[in-house]
């Protein structure tokens, strides 16, 4: 952008335009971000904004909302869970898929990804019919395994793109200087692309955290998850508690996202 | 002598564990959806296509399953045009704010979904924040219906899903080479023709994978719009979930389900040859 030609009318007002709309987007998606937060700090018991007063009451409420607490521990462990597997699982298939010529890994990559394009409602829903036919009970296991599936795309997707960035002379000099197969992995391809694992590690995480399509099917009362508990208290009454548990979860979200940038410029992954 | 492909490259075999998983845990249930979408009764007694006979004459499920689709091309559109200019101004922004707009725009993806829409019940409930806004300046006296509404739910959902579609238009965008543009003003058309005749048709790619992720994301956001849509409008993901686990009525709610799937994939395909054509013509 030249900055020494006069700006022609034409162009200061299409920059208007798009920047005034754009603005409009930011301020869209600031906008409820910093509405729940204000509103969770409010002395009342309605979602008035803005709050007549401030105080800490319902962050203090929080302390006895044993059922969300219960939820949110649950979603904390099928997240953990389903998060190793799609790891497991996922990075071996990413490698034998991201150099591949052949047709038949094509098929495999789109089979994979699969969970990422179909509603993920019609497979909670499949997942709970499948369970009941072959008499499997509902657990936090059937619901680690129904995440690790919609977890799997996530991490493939950042460990095939990070396998296909690795420069081939690198494994080649590894072996052409003597190093065994397991030991040029180790050593130089799995540091390689350990970042570009974490982040689809990290998304898939998040993504199991705030599943409810899934969870929706494959929960039952004592495998209550956190986003349905939500989403079961705000149907039935707007509790302002629900607004603290929020700002702690955007909280949670903003640090991880922070730190998770700094370790592996996540931002620039998930595009 | 070993197969120089052989060292940067690994044996298909390395995926077997994962194929296998998805075998049993993915494709094994879908087939017995469609399995249990041909039982003719909820005792899963005998089998019959009644269900998609159902869903064809009842004059109920196909109006829902077409106003899902409807409601999915409504938030796209409104999407796109926020997330271009978005997506414009951020290329054009200095680093610093890039960073900043960055973040702004994907933490939404990984806030939970609950709390983004209950954010919106916020703001456009009666007492919320539009309402007190607009009775303080003195533009209406009594709190405006917003909630519950069909405009209400398109503009909160196009807000929730607004980082899907800006990322890959900045992804485009970034690609764009500048000389293009210098050379469209240079040979004397305005900012607007330049953006219009040459910005938009060389983004087509960008703009038709942010559309297609948009309006997958935005046709299957059951929380969405249950909590903002609220009980009068149905749409395809409350539908299945109410015949599923409120009726039990598993045979329709499969059928349902798979109705709703195949419309899915046709959109997608749909999108991915207009993908195909645009890059093809770019």
């Amino acid at each position: 952008m030249s900055s020494v030609q006069r700006q022609a009318p034409s162009t200061l007002a299409l920059r208007g335009v798009l920047g005034s709309i754009a603005a409009l987007a930011v301020l869209l998606l600031l906008a409820p971000t910093v509405v729940v937060i204000v509103v969770s700090f409010t002395n009342g018991y309605s979602l008035k904004f803005p709050p007549p007063g401030y105080s800490l009451r319902w962050y203090e409420a929080l302390g006895d909302a044993w059922q969300l607490q219960y939820a949110a521990l649950n979603s904390l462990k099928v997240a953990v869970g389903a998060t190793l597997l799609s790891v497991l699982l996922g990075v071996p298939a990413a490698m034998a898929i991201a150099r591949s010529e052949r047709r038949f890994a094509r098929v495999l990559d789109a089979l994979f990804m699969s969970p990422l394009i179909l509603p993920a409602l019609a497979f909670g829903l499949a997942s709970l019919i499948y369970f009941s036919r072959l008499n499997i009970n509902l657990s936090l296991a059937t619901l680690v395994i129904g995440h690790s599936v919609v977890g799997v795309p996530y991490v493939m997707r950042t460990t095939i793109a990070a396998l296909s960035q690795l420069p081939p002379a690198l494994l080649e000099s590894s072996a052409s200087l003597g190093a065994s197969r397991a030991y040029t992995f180790r050593r130089v391809t799995l540091p390689l692309i350990a970042p570009g694992i974490a982040a689809g590690a990290f998304i898939a995480f998040m993504s199991s955290f705030d599943n409810v399509p899934v969870s929706l099917f494959l929960r039952d009362a004592s495998t209550d998850m956190l986003p349905i508990r939500m989403w079961q208290d705000l149907e039935g009454k707007l509790d302002v508690s629900i607004a603290a548990v929020s700002s702690l979860m955007v909280l949670g979200t903003l640090i991880l996202m922070i730190v998770m940038e700094r370790l592996t410029g996540i931002s620039k992954r998930i595009r | 002598m070993k197969n120089p492909a052989s060292v940067s490259g690994y044996s298909l075999a390395f995926a077997t564990p994962l194929a296998t998983w998805f075998l049993l845990f993915f494709l094994a249930p879908l087939a017995v959806l469609v399995v249990i979408s041909f039982y003719a009764d909820t005792q899963l007694s005998h089998f019959g296509l009644d269900q998609y006979r159902k869903i064809a004459t009842d004059g109920f499920s196909l109006p829902v399953l077409a106003d899902t689709l409807w409601l999915g091309v409504q938030v796209t559109l409104l999407c796109l045009v926020l997330g271009y200019a978005l997506s414009w101004s951020y290329v054009r922004s200095p680093a610093a704010m890039q960073k900043v707009l960055m973040l702004i725009i994907v933490m939404p993806l990984l806030t939970s979904v609950v709390v983004r829409t209950f954010a919106w019940v916020v703001i456009l409930g009666r007492q919320g924040i539009v309402n007190s806004v607009f009775i303080d300046l003195g533009w209406i006296d009594t709190p405006m219906k917003l909630l519950y509404t069909r405009g209400g739910l398109i503009v909160a959902l196009a807000n929730v899903q607004l980082p899907l579609m800006a990322l890959p238009l900045i992804t485009a965008l970034q690609k764009l080479d500048p000389n293009l543009e210098d050379a469209s003003s240079a040979l004397g058309a305005s900012a607007f023709r330049t953006f219009f005749r040459v910005t938009l048709p060389l983004t087509l790619p960008g703009i038709v994978a942010g559309c297609l992720l948009t309006f997958a994301a935005t046709i299957t956001a059951f929380i969405s719009q249950s909590l903002i849509g609220g009980g009068q409008m149905l749409f395809m993901p409350m539908y299945i979930y109410q015949q599923a686990s409120t009726l039990q009525n598993w045979p329709f709610a499969a059928a349902i389900s798979l109705v709703f799937l195949v419309a899915v994939l046709a959109c997608v395909a749909a999108f991915n040859q207009l993908g195909r054509l645009s890059r093809a013509g770019a």
